[in-house]
């Protein structure tokens, strides 16, 4: 653990689900499973219109290496393989499924028989998990890396930061056991001398429990992290626990860390025990504008309306829906999308709290420069965007480190003048990627 | 449905706010206000009130005429215009007040892009600019209108052997019974002001501390003598100008560290000045050359990224 802490801005936590438990909502009429719910290719869809499937059958297929196969969340008939616009801007196709109901699982579903490393992997792949706690990096890619002899340790990030969200602390409350397990099975196939679970200190419940079920493990240490934003942003979260700093462009595994989310740990050692894919979620469906929040667990591919009005529907009029949390997640178009498998929020605020805040000039003040977790200077960003020619400005964006920016959010937050920070890194890093290869 | 936003991560904002900020400043500066007017009577309010009311109309009709988006709600002229009204004399005409709010407005700030373009502080460029169009607007001569005071001559000039006459008191010192501009008389007040600033986090207590603890640590170096030194802290536009100048977001350097590197530099300046100078004082220049050098401090300061490779 290092000496200080990294990752001190102080958002609102909001958690107003924390003490509730999960509610398991009645199966939807229809399931919209999109064939992109990852990074990396999207899958390719392998049942045609009028397919009878099954909950767990496979309906998309790894479409390269960076991918990950979908599954049917229930039973049914595929209705129309649509396209649909993700809220990234790309397009993908989306398999709709009308379900018949009854929920029957594929009878092919049986645990894994695994006995090696390959074998392992393989069968993390046919999962489907990818990384459930932000981006849906499918997580039999970075085990691969063990192949390699680069994994040393696990980084287990419990952290939650975002305001709202509590689907993870009702797994750390709840599935302590089969958390336990997902470490035994990783401990088992990858040769890790130590286990990380970073934990915010806002919820002591969790680090006691978690404490309490590997006291017999001296290998896994469950840390105590502040409770301010981004103590889950993945290279905050590996220094924050490990004290080990990852390079510009590198990834954990150069610091020999594997990262997994609480959850995708806890569901490993589940789809071991059942063979049953990741067909459902626990999503916190919290905001402004949400009657009853809670937590509720939902099959992947229902629609988010749905889902809302499951738990009550509106209290007031929507002006903004997003997946995930207020600082990271992404605004959607409509509440006709589905929940994905790396959903673990749905909020909505109301028209009052969607209203961008007055924008004026920046004052230097340096707020965004004291709350970047990683040590930039925002403003040079925007500064380097004003550079009319290309080739100096990708130089000056790069003398900035743009690459470095993870998007976590710190800096637009605390902006008085309310810049759009974040924003404009996005923008700046499209525009290195455009005119950086001329170089 | 009806239609959603969609805009870019992150969905919330903090609750402070520039328009906020200003505001702190305003109420940070008040006490310094209040105190000069009873130190040198109804004149500093007429100062202050032509002063801020020329800021807030200079910039109104810049807007106006360059068809800009209208800014003075940020409330930052206020600050401007209040800040020089209290870095000059109370007995000042009106019409210099204005000239040079207006260049302080117009010239220093909105000519370069408005709020947080311009490179130089505009109070301070303000207040050089009618030190050298009109000598007796700023620094010494205004005698307090509350009590007898054996000279008109500012301690600092007195000190520096300017002129002759007895010094004030250190207690007359710091409740500022001694000649000077409207609010860089009154320890105590700015002395509150300070507080208030980083109690609202506005500022960081380091920029002043260090400002005048580098001019107080190297008075006494020079002088060897801790009650002239103690006079050095408290004479002149020092606390005034290290609580509310040199503590300007525009135009001082992003990182808490280059702050520092510019608060040093300011003390140094002013001693040099002070001491080595041909004025008795070096307060406003030595915030205006370290303005200037800002751009580089931060350059040299900038903190090295979490993982970043050096380029
Ligand atoms: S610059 Fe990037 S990494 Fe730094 S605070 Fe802003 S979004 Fe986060
Ligand atoms: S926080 Fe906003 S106003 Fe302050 S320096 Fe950064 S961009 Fe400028």
């Amino acid at each position: 653990m290092p000496g200080f802490m990294l990752g001190k801005t102080h958002v609102p936590h909001r958690k107003n689900t924390a003490g509730m438990e999960s509610v398991r909502m009645p199966v939807p009429e229809t399931v919209i499973i999109p064939t992109s719910q990852h990074i990396g290719a999207p899958a390719t869809p392998t049942v045609k219109v009028g397919d009878t499937v099954y909950v767990g059958t496979k309906i998309g297929e790894a479409g390269g290496y960076v991918s990950s196969p979908i599954h049917s969340s229930v039973s049914g008939k595929v209705k129309k393989i649509d396209s649909l616009l993700l809220v990234g801007g790309r397009s993908c196709a989306a398999i709709v499924i009308e379900s018949d109901g009854l929920m029957t699982p594929d009878p092919s579903v049986a645990p894994p028989k695994v006995d090696n490393l390959d074998g392992f992997i393989a069968a993390v792949r046919e999962s489907g998990l990818v990384g459930l706690g932000g981006a849906g990096f499918p997580t039999a890619v970075k085990l691969d890396a063990e192949k390699k002899g680069l994994i040393h340790r696990l980084v287990i990030n419990g952290a939650e930061c975002e305001p709202y969200i509590t689907s993870d602390t009702l797994t750390m409350r709840n599935d302590a056991d089969y958390i336990r397990e997902g470490v035994k099975l990783l401990q088992k196939y990858l040769t890790l001398e130590e286990v990380f679970i970073g934990i915010e200190s806002n919820k002591p419940d969790c680090i006691e429990k978690l404490r309490e079920t590997f006291s017999y493990d001296e290998t896994v240490k469950v840390v105590s992290l502040p409770s301010t934003y981004p103590q889950g942003a993945e290279k905050v979260l590996i220094y924050n626990t490990t004290g080990l700093i990852v390079p510009e462009g590198g990834l954990p595994a150069d610091v020999g860390c594997l990262v997994m989310n609480v959850t995708s740990v806890a569901f490993l050692a589940k789809y071991f025990e059942t063979g049953m894919p990741l067909v459902e979620k626990c999503v916190t469906v919290d905001g402004s504008a949400i009657k009853n929040p809670m937590n509720v667990i939902a099959p992947i591919g229902t629609p988010v309306e749905k889902l809302i009005e499951f738990t009550g529907g509106f209290s007031k009029e929507p002006g903004k829906i997003m997946y995930g949390g207020p600082m990271m997640g992404s605004a959607m178009y409509s509440a006709e999308y589905p929940v994905l498998k790396n959903t673990n929020a749905i909020v909505a605020l109301d028209k009052k709290d969607a209203k961008p805040p007055v924008q004026r000039n920046c004052i230097h003040c340096g707020r965004c420069v004291a709350a970047c977790p990683i040590g930039l200077n925002p403003t040079l960003f925007a500064r380097s965007m004003k550079v009319e020619d290309k080739a100096e400005r990708a130089a000056r964006l790069e003398e900035a480190k743009i690459g470095l920016c993870m998007e976590c959010g710190c800096c637009s937050f605390v902006c008085p003048s309310a810049r759009p920070l974040v924003q404009t890194n996005r923008l700046a890093k499209a525009d290195l990627r455009a005119n950086g290869a001329k170089k | 449905m009806n239609k959603l936003t969609v805009s870019s991560s992150p969905h919330i904002h903090t609750s402070n706010s520039t328009q906020r900020i200003m505001l702190d400043v305003i109420i940070a500066l008040l006490p310094t206000a209040v105190a000069g007017t009873v130190i040198f009577g109804l004149g500093s309010l007429l100062v202050m009130g032509v002063c801020v009311a020329t800021a807030i109309l200079s910039e109104f009709l810049f807007n106006i005429i360059v068809k800009k988006e209208q800014t003075v709600s940020d409330l930052s002229a206020i600050v401007t215009g209040l800040i020089l009204a209290l870095n000059l004399r109370a007995d000042t005409p009106w019409w210099q007040c204005m000239l040079g709010t207006v260049f302080a407005i117009i010239v220093v700030k909105c000519l370069f892009g408005g709020l947080g373009c311009n490179f130089a502080n505009p109070a301070i460029t303000g207040r050089i600019f009618m030190m050298m169009s009109f000598a007796s607007a700023v620094g010494g001569g205004a005698v307090p209108s509350i009590v007898e005071v054996s000279s008109s001559a500012t301690p600092l000039e007195l000190i520096s052997g300017n002129k002759a006459g007895a010094l004030p008191s250190l207690w007359d010192m710091l409740l500022g019974l001694r000649g000077g501009a409207i609010g860089e008389v009154c320890a105590l007040a700015i002395l509150l002001g300070f507080a208030y600033l980083v109690y609202r986090k506005v500022i960081h207590f380091e920029t002043p501390l260090i400002f005048v603890g580098t001019v107080f640590v190297l008075s006494l170096i020079i002088t060897n003598d801790l009650t002239l030194s103690l006079y050095q802290v408290l004479s002149g536009g020092l606390l005034f100008g290290a609580v509310f100048m040199a503590t300007d977001y525009v135009t001082t350097p992003i990182t808490r560290t280059g702050k520092m590197v510019f608060a040093v530099g300011c003390g140094l300046i002013t001693v040099l000045i002070r001491f080595f100078g041909s004025y008795p004082e070096g307060v406003s220049f030595a915030i205006l050359l370290m303005n200037i050098l800002s751009p580089y401090i931060e350059k040299w300061t900038a903190k090295r990224p979490l993982g970043g490779k050096k380029a």
